[in-house]
């Protein structure tokens, strides 16, 4: 990460956690994130329906106690939090619990209860006399946040508008306006696709983006045609409906099908793809040139 | 008797036991695995050495266009005939076996997909998906028995596998157990937890035996520390762990992390088996991305060490020999966990050189000598890659460019998180002295989306779409100069994927899928293909074995095996 954006970044994350700590909608989205992690979601795996993918492979802690979450939630907002962070995935001083061996493997504070009964403070950890019961509270408390490294619910994209409209108006100018028009063919792009991020996806590779995993790209990829010549001097050209190294299928204008085999140098296969300068592209933008393009397209309502 | 000699004593009766042990049975005698890989295919690799390279030579360039199927076995995993079969033998399929801690309620959905390597002793192969394991007749595909391991959970990605040391078999468990079988009846034996489930470890490797070791690797994709364990094979008692990040104060790496904390939470799982040298004694690994893989603002600004790195330990004692680092501070989940081949040879007229070479996800390619870890080659095997500055560092390792970690707006990179190379294994060839590896050139946008400044855990806080692809290929590399001699372009118009893992051959042949779903043979010094059938998507790397003096050659496509012949 370069410095400027370092602190870019910075100055972002710290807005954004300003706002949310001065805003009462905000904090209640909190509250609310905090009670949905304290019952277990549905449709996780491992002990309990089925696995699909990784995101749901590993099985929910059966549901707490809720007042034994409570009794625990005030324990640790007093104690625990100023190190360990309101959501206990690490502060200035303390380390994430979230990811924490000992608390992942405990059940109801028994592994977790000798750390903090003896502290460890060669790590700068004191020791704290709680009860069995209360560290059990506790335990129930932290057990409520779920430790996922695909959890979408962090999944909160800021917007990716960092660009120079102008700037991107002039790039598309040169590098695009040869075969696209703001005028014809992207004439209210931006209101025919809203997401900026599917935008920028769509503009990058027609057909090949939309956002995140299995979602639909807003448009259909142009498919490839090719010319075929054959050894007789005959010419077949349609669009291609599979190709391989040693077969190519055709449909032609007149909608038939042709098939031919190519693995013999007398075969001529010349393929049209449409988006071979989208793909040629990707090894010239820069990352600014992206995001300024992007910025440029958003104002073509 | 003196303490050493009755030392002695008991290491002689330990050694006997041993020999009588193995040599009683007609399973796998350990020594067998230090063979060149010929007849049969004994191990993940085939031999120690990774080559994948078979002695057999019955099928050649002159008859490999009358290649034909011999036999197709379908497999269904799943508990199956638990209960008995519908038909007694001979009729219907044997009975499945039972095992595993789960309850008997978690489904997995998706069909059973073979990702691994399958082993061919004394005519028997042993394949495996994940939480099934099948022994079939290797003349004709017939099922000799099933075990099924009734899962608690965990990531069903794959399994790459079973190892074998005399009559027992050995695999491992998407919910973290290391599970021992009786090759001739298909029995459970006993099995051990590996690794913690909680901590969402899940296990995909195939174990390596290496004489009475054997030695399973873990993967996990949350925040956790990767290790080797080394088990007896008779007891499942472990022998040694090798850590692949530090895990205590003082360890070496240590200084190459934020902090302790974020050193024992740092990821480089040794995911694929390895290698391994007997004169050096050496097992020879490669290792996974650090965690938390794409926020690394946890792990310090260091190389954090031991992740995506090529790492040599001692086989008896599981302490590292040394390491050589191929993606310092990786930033995106590019595994340099690819298992490495050895070679030995001439290096540029500097006399012979023992070797490893590897060619990782990040697409970079190098060369290492193997007694010392010494580095004789890097080269850049992608024309797309776009991560790392133009020039090497003094160690020969790529620098990063922070630019393309990402970007809250998106960093465009290459290559999409599939990376360069992936898991399917490589091949190297002594006849025409090349390294074989599958090459996908592919760019996706690289998205920040965790702008919290402590970051995320395991692959979160981003979001990665691809972009496109410019193209898949098998590549030949020359290990003497890093230098691509060849690569031949998959013609597609389809979505990308990567070709198959690949074998050569001394019949002059380099076998292996490709990206539109056929099985290929071709000439190993050119690329040019020169025999083809259509399967479907070959999903694991082809392998050859010798049965009453025919040649097989046999490849996985999704849940069914395919064996050819000269019929």
């Amino acid at each position: 990460m370069r410095r400027d954006q370092a602190s870019r970044k910075a100055r972002r994350a710290r807005r954004v956690r300003l706002l949310s700590a001065c805003s009462a909608v905000s904090a209640w989205i909190v509250v609310a994130l905090v009670t949905v992690q304290a019952q277990p979601p549905q449709g996780r795996g491992g002990g309990r329906g089925q696995i699909t993918s990784p995101r749901n492979a590993y099985p929910d802690r059966p549901a707490g106690d809720p007042a034994a979450i409570e009794r625990g939630r005030a324990l640790y907002s007093v104690n625990c939090a100023f190190c360990h962070g309101a959501d206990t995935r690490g502060g200035d001083q303390g380390p994430s619990l979230l990811r924490s061996g000992v608390v992942l493997d405990d059940q109801r504070g028994e592994l977790m209860a000798p750390v903090v009964q003896n502290g460890r403070t060669d790590r700068g950890m004191p020791k704290f006399a709680f009860s069995t019961e209360q560290i059990a509270d506790i335990a129930a408390f932290v057990h409520t946040f779920r430790a996922a490294g695909y959890d979408e619910s962090r999944q909160k994209p800021p917007s990716i508008l960092v660009g120079d409209p102008r700037a991107g108006e002039a790039y598309f100018g040169a590098k695009c306006a040869s075969c696209h028009s703001t005028s014809g063919d992207l004439r209210g792009i931006a209101t025919k696709i809203v997401d900026e991020k599917v935008l920028q996806q769509t503009w990058l590779m027609p057909g090949g983006g939309g956002r995140g995993r299995g979602a639909a790209s807003p448009v259909a990829p142009p498919v490839p045609t090719a010319i075929v010549t054959l050894p007789s001097g005959e010419r077949i050209e349609g669009r291609v409906e599979h190709m391989d190294d040693f077969v190519i299928a055709l449909m032609t204008a007149d909608g038939s099908h042709r098939s031919v085999r190519t693995d013999s140098d007398a075969v001529k296969v010349d393929v049209r793809d449409p988006l071979q300068q989208h793909r040629e592209l990707l090894r010239v933008y820069t990352d600014r040139d992206i995001h300024n393009v992007t910025a440029y397209l958003v104002t073509l309502k | 008797m003196t303490r050493s000699a009755k030392a002695f004593a008991l290491q002689l009766a330990a050694a006997i036991a041993l020999v009588l042990t193995v040599r009683a049975s007609d399973g796998l005698d350990p020594a067998a695995l230090l063979k060149p890989l010929s007849d049969s295919w004994p191990s993940y690799s085939g031999d120690y050495t990774g080559r994948r390279y078979s002695a057999l030579k019955q099928i050649d360039q002159s008859n490999v266009k009358h290649l034909s199927l011999a036999w197709v076995a379908k497999l269904a995993g799943g508990p199956g005939n638990a209960t008995g079969p519908a038909l007694p033998p001979p009729f219907g399929p044997p009975p499945t076996s039972v095992g595993g801690e789960g309850r008997g309620d978690v489904v997995v959905a998706g069909q059973t997909t073979i990702k691994g390597s399958i082993l061919e002793v004394n005519d028997v192969l042993y394949v495996t998906a994940p939480d099934n394991v099948w022994a079939l007749d290797a003349h004709d595909g017939h099922e000799l028995w099933h075990y099924f391991w009734r899962t608690k959970g965990g990531t069903h990605i794959g399994n790459r596998g079973a190892a074998m040391w005399g009559n027992y078999l050995f695999f491992v468990t998407p919910d973290d157990y290391f599970v021992s079988i009786d090759a001739r009846t298909g029995k459970e034996r006993w099995h051990k937890e590996a690794a913690s489930f909680q901590q969402q470890y899940f296990l995909t490797s195939a174990p390596t035996t290496i004489g009475n070791h054997i030695i399973v690797g873990t993967g996990n994709d949350l925040d956790s520390p990767g290790y080797l364990t080394s088990y007896d094979p008779e007891t499942g008692a472990q022998q040694w762990r090798f850590y692949t990040v530090p895990m205590n104060p003082g360890d070496p790496g240590l200084d190459t992390w934020k902090n302790i904390d974020a050193a024992r939470h740092g990821g480089g799982h040794p995911w694929l088996p390895g290698v391994y040298d007997p004169e050096q004694h050496l097992y020879i690994f490669g290792t996974g991305n650090p965690t938390p893989a794409y926020t690394a603002q946890a792990r310090g600004e260091g190389d954090n060490l031991f992740t995506c790195a090529i790492v040599a330990v001692n086989v008896d004692t599981g302490k590292m020999a040394w390491y050589y680092q191929t993606s310092p501070h990786d930033t995106h989940d590019w595994d340099s966990a690819q298992t490495p081949i050895l070679v030995d040879g001439d290096f540029r007229g500097s006399g012979p050189r023992k070797m490893v070479l590897t060619a990782s996800r990040n697409g970079y390619y190098f060369t290492l000598d193997r007694v010392s870890g010494e580095r004789l080659v890097t080269s850049k095997f992608s024309d797309t890659v776009n991560w790392a500055k133009p020039d090497l560092n003094q160690r020969g390792q790529p620098v990063r460019d922070p630019a393309k970690d990402h970007d809250i707006a998106g960093a465009l990179v290459s290559s999409a998180n599939g990376g360069a190379t992936n898991w399917p294994p490589p091949s190297f060839s002594p006849d025409t002295g090349l390294f074989y590896v599958p090459l996908s050139e592919s760019f996706a946008m690289y998205y920040l989306t965790e702008t919290d400044a402590r970051g995320a855990m395991g692959l979160g806080g981003k979001e990665e779409i691809g972009v496109g692809s410019l193209g898949n290929y098998i590549i030949a590399i020359d290990p003497k100069t890093g230098k691509t001699v060849w690569r031949h372009k998959f013609r597609t118009a389809g979505a990308a994927r990567g070709a198959s893992g690949l074998l050569t051959t001394a019949g002059r042949l380099l076998f292996g899928g490709d990206v539109s779903g056929n099985f290929v043979a071709f000439d190993p010094a050119t690329g040019r293909p020169l025999w083809h059938t259509q399967l479907g998507q070959v999903t694991n790397a082809p392998e050859t074995y010798l049965v009453e003096g025919h040649q097989y050659v046999l490849v996985a496509a999704g849940d069914s095996l395919y064996a050819f012949t000269l019929n």
